[in-house]
């Protein structure tokens, strides 16, 4: 918990606080509302720098697909601002916070600072790859900008992918600077039902390589039905649903629509949402709501080649009890198990990571975060996939150049 | 172009270092004689030409390791070279330097059509690529107008953009994964055929870092589905202002064209002249607006950019019917850089990017300074995503054209970086662009961009003199005393 709170509303504050730190060495909770306090490791920061006093719109011009916001601007905001001109963040920021039990908005700097991306990462990419600039200060206590309006350039190097994901570990970013895109017309799904996981791969394999743009490729097994918001007569049925979306103006979407139903007619009974109910459904994914319940389990969010993805599940499956949806073309695995292991009362308690990480790794290599878990677990178990020595160097080099002191977010990463 | 001074004491070990170098890349791998070593005196900036030290072409990753690991341990400079396609002179040799060429890795590992991947050596090319999954229906979607001759490798470098990016990104949003060695000979896997590993985002910052962060010996790319069909617009407009308004009435009205081109009056008259692609002579100013995508959601589109056009007093406006047509509208604008230059004994290819809004004005001030520097100049631009390539003409044989070309492309990119934009799009910084990096980054900006060499390469032995105008010890970086105020660059010590 952190004693003090500050909230700086300008650089010259800011620049002033973050010295302050670094000569005190004293270690600052960088934060927005707080909502994703929950992810990454635990901090231990003794004091807090609150940045939602950098608000407010400071560029908006949706002709050239881009604004420039304070780092504290509500999410809020941000989409209504943006939905009035028939725009939005393609890179679909999820809102966790029924799954992480918070409540609020969150910030369009939380968003960044967490690189968190929805379904439409397969096809947008992530909120790392709309992130265009900033202005900040290094945990030095120096202020400085990177990036720029424009969505080319390549003058200098990419900080502000550096400072995607990097959870407010190295800069306090105080004003960014987003690529913003038309929202689509509209929205349309194609349900296959009944698949198993496995082939379920492989029928969101055959979509994503079609020619229609799929821009959403999910499934559900037919356990997880519940927190789905898909409509009542297909969750009275108990499948399970293969999701794929398509997007665009409405003439182009009816007809991939019909096409997408044609071509994967061989695997089993399809079905088709219109915009309303697919912006539900696919809300409802991209926030992780059908392992809101229960509670108590750990929720991890695996990240590997997209045909690796039942595999994992599976593999897992088989050492303690899972349940798991996929989203990205079977890419990204959303995993709840319980805290305890498999034996329950052995007083082993690592969540699964041990299996998952094992499994990521024999199924060619990719990334498993903890998501959700308790404080104990966040403490006991590594949040991020242990990354191999040289890699983990390179990180730690990079920490010391932007915060030699280890004054923001130390712990966080 | 003023380069770091060159160290006599490695110069002087030059045996030396060749016969440690045959040691770890045996054979023909290693160039030491004058003669040979002239084909790697420049890149595709040919303006300046330097003979590297030694030029050495490993063929394995263990190699460049072991390479990388000798140069470090002795102190001895690194330039990493691809296919030498560079614009900024990315790959410029240095007299101290031995330059690592990155040919020999040709090969393409591995196509994933399922996971929509392929994984590559750095020196396969960027069209090689797309070509060897085209039977399958897929492509690599990133395409530098260079694409047959330029590799994978310098695309990641460079991030590398193309005439697609607006849709379909820049090199940094099509890359999954990389193999790279660092300076002290480690091998690191970045990323994958999975997207988004955690922690900070090394992929990302290696992707555009000109060679001064390490060298890159394997890439997996994103493979994308070909679009079903594509159309064109050919659109005129009697000035710069009316083709700038449509293009943000297209933008606006929620379109993102796979590709918008445009072209002004001296780049159309030269275009035409050459390859006679039908363009009207009559404009000031020619769009490409090229839809890509299901034939359904095009045809519809592509109504609704003409519209638009007709609203923006359009006096040429033609939709191309055919694949032929479509390629003929292109086949103008893929001309136009050896259109204008057979109309010019030599040219300078800027690449500023600018909002796109400010465009007009943009024109309008480059005439005035045409006029200015006694030099013509032909436009060609990016429109979509305000990638601007103005074409400067002059004759490097008569008296002080070379350096008014020069002094003319320093006003555009200065221009272009106060109306809001950047000083390179898409060819990279390098050499050329170097000492012009203060116009729009102040000192402490620049100073936490080298932050991130430090912590790759503290003793600056990857590329230097490319990117930064001086090279700060890292020791010496957190002394620097940063009053946010902006030094005046001409002052500011060159090497």
């Amino acid at each position: 918990m952190t004693d003090t709170a500050f909230r700086p509303t300008d650089e010259a504050q800011l620049v002033e606080l973050v010295a302050w730190a670094c000569a005190e060495k004293k270690p600052l909770e960088v934060r927005g509302t707080g909502t994703k306090r929950g992810l990454g490791a635990p901090g231990n920061a003794e004091h807090s720098l609150d940045m939602t006093g950098f608000t407010g719109l400071s560029l908006y011009e949706p002709a050239e697909l881009v604004m420039s916001a304070g780092a504290g601007i509500s999410m809020a905001e941000v989409e209504a601002t943006l939905s009035a001109q028939g725009q939005h963040l393609a890179f679909e920021p999820p809102d966790l916070n029924a799954l992480l039990g918070t409540e609020g908005p969150g910030t369009l700097g939380g968003v960044i600072s967490c690189n968190l991306a929805g379904p439409r990462r397969i096809h947008a990419g992530a909120a790392r790859d709309h992130f265009l600039g900033f202005r900040g200060v290094s945990g030095r206590g120096e202020a400085f900008k990177s990036g720029a309006r424009v969505v080319k350039n390549v003058t200098g190097f990419d900080l502000p992918k550096l400072m995607a994901g990097s959870m407010g570990t190295l800069v306090a970013l105080r004003e960014l600077t987003i690529k913003v895109l038309p929202a689509p017309e509209a929205v349309g799904t194609v349900l296959v039902l009944g698949l198993d996981d496995e082939t379920a791969g492989g029928a969101l394999s055959r979509a994503l390589g079609s020619a229609h743009e799929v821009t959403g490729a999910a499934h559900l097994p037919g356990s997880l039905l519940a927190g789905s918001a898909l409509p009542d007569a297909l969750l009275s049925l108990g499948k399970a649903v293969t999701l794929i979306r398509v997007e665009g103006p409405s003439p182009s979407v009816a007809h991939r629509v019909k096409a997408l139903r044609r071509e994967l007619s061989d695997l089993g009974e399809t079905h088709a949402l219109d915009s309303a109910a697919s912006r539900a459904a696919w809300a409802a994914l991209r926030d992780v709501k059908p392992l809101v319940e229960p509670r108590d389990r750990a929720v991890w969010r695996i990240s590997v080649a997209p045909m690796a993805g039942a595999r994992v599940v599976e593999s897992v499956g088989k050492v303690r009890p899972v349940e798991a949806f996929y989203d990205w073309g079977g890419g990204l695995v959303w995993l709840a198990t319980d805290e305890e292991g498999a034996g329950k009362g052995t007083g082993e308690r690592d969540g699964g990571a041990q299996a998952i990480r094992a499994a990521v790794a024999a199924q060619g290599g990719g990334h498993a975060t903890l998501l959700r878990g308790s404080q104990a677990l966040r403490a006991a178990v590594s949040v991020f996939q242990p990354q191999p020595g040289p890699v983990a160097a390179l990180s730690r080099r990079l920490k010391d150049q932007y915060d030699p002191h280890g004054i923001l977010n130390p712990g966080r990463l | 172009m003023r380069m770091p001074e060159p160290d006599a004491a490695v110069m002087g070990r030059r045996e030396s270092i060749v016969a440690h170098l045959r040691r770890i890349v045996p054979g023909e791998g290693v160039i030491s004689s004058i003669d040979e070593m002239r084909a790697y005196d420049c890149d595709g900036l040919s303006a300046y030409r330097q003979l590297p030290l030694i030029v050495v072409l490993p063929s394995t990753t263990e190699q460049v390791a072991r390479v990388l690991a000798y140069c470090h341990k002795n102190g001895v400079k690194v330039v990493p070279r691809g296919a030498g396609t560079s614009l900024s002179g990315g790959s410029l040799p240095l007299a101290d330097a031995v330059t690592i060429g990155l040919g020999k890795f040709n090969r393409i590992l591995e196509v994933d059509l399922p996971n929509r991947c392929a994984v590559v050596q750095p020196g396969v090319t960027n069209l090689a690529i797309s070509n060897a999954v085209a039977v399958d229906g897929f492509y690599y979607a990133p395409d530098p107008s260079s694409q047959i001759a330029c590799s994978i490798g310098g695309n990641v470098a460079e991030n590398s953009g193309g005439v697609h990016c607006l849709k379909y990104g820049l090199t940094t949003n099509n890359v999954l994964g990389v193999e790279f060695v660092t300076i002290e000979g480690e091998i690191l896997r970045l990323g994958g055929k999975h997207l988004d590993s955690g922690g900070l985002d090394l992929l990302g910052i290696i992707t555009g870092s000109e060679g001064l962060l390490g060298i890159v010996t394997e890439v997996t790319v994103r493979l994308l589905r070909r679009p079903e069909t594509a159309k064109a617009v050919l659109m005129g407009f009697p000035s710069n202002e009316d083709g700038g308004d449509c293009v943000a009435a297209i933008i606006a009205a929620g379109i993102i064209p796979a590709g918008l081109e445009m072209m002004d009056k001296d780049a159309i008259a030269a275009a035409e002249d050459f390859v006679h692609a039908g363009y009207p002579l009559d404009v000031e100013a020619l769009l490409i607006c090229e839809l890509d995508g299901p034939e359904v959601e095009v045809d519809h589109l592509i109504d609704q950019v003409a519209a638009i056009a007709r609203d923006h007093k359009a006096s040429t406006l033609r939709v191309s019917t055919s694949e032929e047509e479509r390629m003929r509208f292109w086949a103008g604008r893929k001309a136009a850089f050896p259109a204008v230059g057979r109309i010019s004994p030599d040219y300078m290819c800027m690449d500023g990017t600018i909002p796109r809004a400010r465009l007009p004005e943009v024109l309008a001030r480059m005439r005035e300074m045409s006029v200015k520097h006694g030099l013509r100049v032909a436009n060609v631009f990016h429109a979509g995503d305000g990638n601007l390539h103005p074409l400067i003409l002059f004759d490097a044989n008569k008296d002080t054209e070379l350096e008014r070309a020069e002094a003319f492309g320093a006003d555009i990119l200065i221009l272009c970086v106060e109306v809001g934009g950047v000083l390179t799009g898409e060819h990279g910084v390098g050499v050329e662009k170097r000492d012009l990096m203060p116009t729009m980054f102040t000192e402490s900006d620049m100073a936490h961009q080298q932050r991130l060499k430090c912590a790759f390469d503290d003793g600056h032995l990857l590329n230097p003199g490319k990117v930064f105008p001086t090279l700060h010890r890292c020791a010496e970086l957190g002394k620097l005393h940063v009053t946010g105020g902006r030094l005046p660059f001409p002052d500011i010590p060159r090497f």
